[in-house]
């Protein structure tokens, strides 16, 4: 049993470090590419472009070529519209940095208001005034009326 | 700086920022509902026929509009995938032999396709006139080119004359086009 565990463990690492560095996989392209006609990804059209640029990348898996060839060989068809996500370079890369950096000035933004907020309440605090003796005595006496 | 300054700043500049972004929102809603040269044809007028310069399919080299000035031209959108594309290349093909001798040039736009396949159709359908390759369909916005095949016909003067055909075209669309385009700059 521990034998045919440990095989089934090899075998599902196997086949996804092969996934990983070797044979692209359509479904992954086609998840990764946009129709031109529709502008959905290829995996969510049937339109006749998207049915065709399938078949595309299946001749292509078969011929070897690599996921970044295949793409680049549509990008020179069709230009870099066709990619569902932006290239990581140039001005492109505004598009990766810009929600990052607006993540980064929200959590700047947050801990600043919780500093400032903390720090004034403790101001507060600090500003009710002390009782005067005569209040004190008082406040002493109302509460020994309540112990036993 | 004080507190309230600060504060200050900071809702002008959200408040810009805001502004800014709504500015983007309107100005991409209104581009890009446009209709292109299409919409201004079907309200009555004659706009320019949008320029474009193209890499061809038929031969090697450039093909621009600018440089088809004077002829009246026949502007046919097409895709080989597209099936009304097939039906009318025929018709396009015979319309061009017989009406070239007329000064009336055919050119052919191939757009979001591949070029082989594009070639492929060519052959298959004995097309001789000129052909450029517009894979990224940059040339449909500007002219409003909704679905394939799609023709335009535009005039001496560089300028859309007639009716845009949306669809596989007849040999009476074609003939009206051609002679609205000659008649709209003699």
């Amino acid at each position: 049993m521990k034998l045919l565990a440990a095989a089934l463990a090899v075998l599902v690492l196997a086949t996804g470090a092969l996934a990983a560095g070797g044979r692209p996989r359509a479904a992954d392209l086609e998840a990764e590419l946009v129709c031109p006609t529709c502008k959905t990804t290829l995996d969510q059209s049937n339109a006749p472009v998207a049915l065709r640029m399938k078949a595309y990348i299946r001749a292509r898996i078969e011929a070897g070529d690599t996921a970044a060839k295949i793409k680049a060989a549509l990008v020179d068809q069709f230009g870099p519209a066709v990619l569902a996500e932006p290239p990581k370079r140039g001005f492109d890369l505004l598009a990766w940095w810009l929600p990052l950096g607006g993540i980064a000035l929200a959590v700047v933004a947050v801990g600043a208001l919780a500093w400032r907020w903390s720090r004034s309440r403790g101001e507060a605090e600090e500003a009710v005034a002390p009782l005067g003796p005569e209040l004190e005595r008082r406040l002493d006496d109302e509460l020994a009326r309540f112990e036993p | 700086m004080r507190p309230a300054r600060l504060r200050l700043a900071g809702q002008v500049l959200a408040v810009a920022l805001v502004a800014a972004l709504l500015g983007l929102l309107g100005w991409k809603l209104v581009k890009g509902t446009d209709g292109g040269a299409a919409a201004q044809l079907a309200a009555g007028k004659r706009p320019a026929a949008p320029a474009f310069t193209l890499s061809r399919l038929d031969t090697a080299g450039e093909l621009s509009l600018a440089s088809l000035r004077g002829k009246v031209v026949v502007l046919n959108f097409w895709a080989s995938w597209c099936l009304p594309c097939k039906a009318e290349a025929p018709r396009l093909q015979k319309a061009w032999e017989s009406r070239r001798a007329d000064g009336v040039v055919f050119l052919g736009v191939d757009a979001q396709d591949f070029r082989s396949d594009a070639r492929r159709f060519m052959k298959r359908f004995g097309i001789t006139y000129p052909v450029v390759y517009d894979g990224q369909g940059s040339t449909l916005g500007h002219y409003g080119v909704t679905g394939f095949p799609e023709t335009y016909f535009v005039a001496r003067d560089g300028k859309l004359a007639g009716e845009r055909v949306q669809g596989e075209i007849s040999d009476e669309e074609l003939e009206r086009g051609i002679e609205a385009a000659l008649a709209a700059s003699p």
